[in-house]
């Protein structure tokens, strides 16, 4: 049986969804794109900002309100205020540190009250139960141009590489899967390459 | 009691003022475009032995001072230098008016003997402005156009009753009259004050406008002159005492409601807006307990900065009991009448209630909102700008492709002007399977970056086949690798 990919991205509006792995910004920025309104994105002070030139790919930096908090505690309660007035769009919190449980059920409830979607970026393995969604995105090579042989020599000048592997790692409502993508320049979405890790 | 009046002429405020801020060691003049030129607008006693005045083009100036140093003028903060120097004035008397550009009047009627008479007053003026580096002429007389005509023409004091004595040599300028009337009254060989009083009043004022016998009445007393002292800046502040103390959480925020809705409506007479509020609670064992909002936008609407009140308020320990509250506005700026819209209402009000809050968690100054900024130089291409004082930035200018995270350059190994084939980066070796560039930028030669400092980059996008998509650059003039993004 398998998952259908628009049936679970766009993520769930207004749930509190978290997303760990090396291409776990693009996600975020991806998920922003798709939504309308400011976007509060809440990072502790002492990480370097995210570069909006690089954001503008996936969405417009002019709607980010980049929120610096000194620690995960306050990260953490930023986002359940920011969540909880349901004035942005999204919000976006990188935090460092594990989420528990507690924490975690409170933005669930502040993101339910406010009608706001949450997206968290974790570490490897630091996310909570109550979590409606868990994804893993990792960069992955794009499969490789039958006409140039095997990849021992970098290409040069190639076509757009940029091919994700989005696994869904938790799914409160539902099975998990794994997707490549490929982000759309000219549609501006992201396409399913492949199914299930095909 | 009889008036005395202080006239304080400041003839190089501008300049002084320039000067203050940051002093220079050369003939020196402000400039102002003016009648299709830039022209002098002040300078400084060593300009002026140079041949120049006021009004002069800039480039006549030049000419005859190579070495003139200038400066823009500013006339609207020239005018609140002068207020400032009033406020300051108020530490003699407390009724001073502002004289045109650059003069002051003091009312010293009965607190002249405070510094121990009238001599000692001016000499006390005089000694603290010179402290201030600032050239001042004083006059003092009975009316404020004799005082005025000394502190311009005669500088001193005019005993009461000689006032006629001291103003008669002057000349007719020095009644303030317009210089085509002294003119056309020099041509009939009135030259003095004195000349001009012992004319038939009734000549004068048949062919003269009565401008002329008006000057001279008010000089002499016999015609009132007033002097209008700088109002008060209005504070915005309300209390309330309460006759039994209070402690529950309702109860102190009706209260709050009362004083909010009261300042709001002073705001409103005001057209002013709150930006930053200050709610006190004094307790009744004499405690004081303070609440601070700074606002994300200037706001007068009493349901919402109570509504971001509550927070705070909850956190108050009431001890035994709050007599006293007290509201004060601490930062106001002005607001105006704002038209109710059916398109942009209450998402936006929303948004600016969501700064303040995190605001107050945070602190306002991490709010931050990217605007772009015109330079090449990928990690200067952007500023981060509070959100509270800032509009969202309209159209973001497309660029080549950007790393989604930028860091300060990380070196790795590798030679050569293509990039590594593979290479270790935090722990973690690495292949390359894809490279495209170079893309080189430039330093910009106008400013020096030590981060720049070994020259040209050449920027390489590359992904490996371990996933990551980094940005690599090569400096060609000192050769070494760097990363100094990740595509994520």
């Amino acid at each position: 049986m398998s998952l259908n990919f628009s049936s679970v991205f766009p993520l769930k509006h207004a749930r509190a969804h978290e997303v760990c792995g090396d291409s776990a910004l693009s996600f975020a920025a991806i998920a922003a794109g798709m939504t309308k309104g400011a976007v509060v994105w809440i990072s502790e002070d002492w990480r370097p900002p995210v570069n909006p030139e690089g954001l503008a790919t996936y969405c417009d930096p002019g709607r980010l309100l980049l929120t610096r908090a000194a620690n995960q505690l306050t990260a953490l309660a930023s986002a359940e205020t920011a969540l909880r007035s349901g004035a942005a769009g999204l919000v976006v919190a990188e935090l460092s540190g594990t989420v528990g449980l507690t924490e975690g059920r409170r933005l669930q409830l502040a993101a339910e009250a406010g009608r706001t979607t949450a997206i968290l970026l974790i570490p490897e393995g630091a996310g909570s139960n109550a979590a409606e969604t868990r994804w893993r995105s990792t960069g992955i090579p794009a499969p490789s141009d039958p006409t140039s042989g095997p990849a021992t020599v970098p290409r040069q000048n190639g076509h757009d590489s940029t091919h994700w592997r989005w696994s869904l790692i938790k799914n409160k409502i539902g099975t998990l899967s794994e997707w490549v993508v490929r982000w759309d320049a000219a549609a501006h979405r992201v396409i399913v390459v492949s199914e299930a890790g095909g | 009691m009889q008036r005395r009046i202080v006239s304080l002429w400041f003839p190089r405020l501008a300049a002084e003022r320039s000067l203050r801020a940051r002093p220079v060691d050369a003939p020196f003049a402000l400039s102002l475009f003016d009648r299709n030129s830039e022209r002098l607008y002040d300078l400084c006693p060593r300009a002026e032995s140079f041949g120049l005045n006021r009004g002069m083009t800039l480039v006549h100036a030049r000419s005859f001072c190579p070495g003139l140093l200038t400066r823009p003028a500013d006339p609207a903060a020239d005018q609140r230098f002068l207020r400032l120097l009033a406020r300051w004035a108020t530490r003699y008397c407390p009724w001073v008016g502002l004289d045109g550009r650059n003069g002051l009047f003091l009312d010293i009627t009965g607190s002249a003997h405070l510094l121990g008479g009238e001599e000692p007053l001016l000499d006390d003026i005089r000694a603290r402005l010179a402290r201030a580096g600032l050239t001042a002429r004083l006059g003092l007389a009975d009316t404020p156009g004799t005082a005025w005509a000394l502190s311009r023409f005669a500088e001193g004091i005019a005993e009461t009753g000689e006032t006629l004595a001291r103003i008669g040599p002057l000349p007719l300028s020095a009644l303030r009259l317009s210089d085509q009337t002294c003119t056309s009254l020099e041509r009939l060989g009135i030259a003095t004050v004195s000349q001009l009083y012992n004319l038939p009043r009734a000549t004068v004022a048949r062919r003269y406008e009565p401008d002329v016998l008006r000057r001279l009445d008010q000089a002499l007393g016999a015609l009132p002159e007033q002097i209008s002292p700088l109002g008060e800046e209005p504070g915005f502040a309300v209390r309330m005492t309460l006759p039994d103390p209070i402690g529950l959480l309702d109860d102190v925020m009706a209260a709050a409601r009362r004083l909010t809705a009261h300042l709001c409506q002073r705001l409103d007479t005001a057209q002013k807006g709150a930006r930053s509020l200050k709610l006190t609670f004094r307790r009744v064992d004499q405690e004081n307990q303070a609440v601070e909002l700074k606002l994300a936008r200037p706001m007068r609407d009493p349901e919402r900065i109570l509504a971001l009140f509550e927070r705070g308020v909850s956190s108050v320990d009431a001890g035994y009991g709050i007599d006293m509250i007290r509201l004060e506005a601490t930062e106001v700026e002005p607001l105006g009448m704002r038209q109710l819209d059916r398109t942009e209402g209450l998402e936006k009000d929303g948004l600016d209630d969501l700064i303040t809050q995190l605001g107050n968690r945070v602190g306002l100054d991490n709010i931050l909102r990217f605007q772009p900024v015109d330079s090449h130089i990928p990690e200067r291409s952007f500023k981060l700008v509070p959100a509270a004082y800032s509009r969202p930035a309209q159209a973001w200018p497309a660029n080549r492709p950007r790393p989604i995270r930028l860091f300060a350059p990380e070196p790795i190994s590798g030679t050569g002007f293509e990039p590594p084939r593979r290479f270790r980066w935090r722990g973690r070796a690495l292949t390359v399977f894809e490279a495209e560039g170079p893309e080189r930028i430039t330093p910009a030669w106008w400013d020096l970056d030590d981060s720049w400092a070994k020259g040209l980059r050449d920027y390489w996008r590359i992904a490996t086949h371990q996933g990551q998509r980094l940005w690599l650059f090569h400096t060609p003039q000192h050769p070494g690798w760097f990363v100094q993004g990740e595509f994520g």
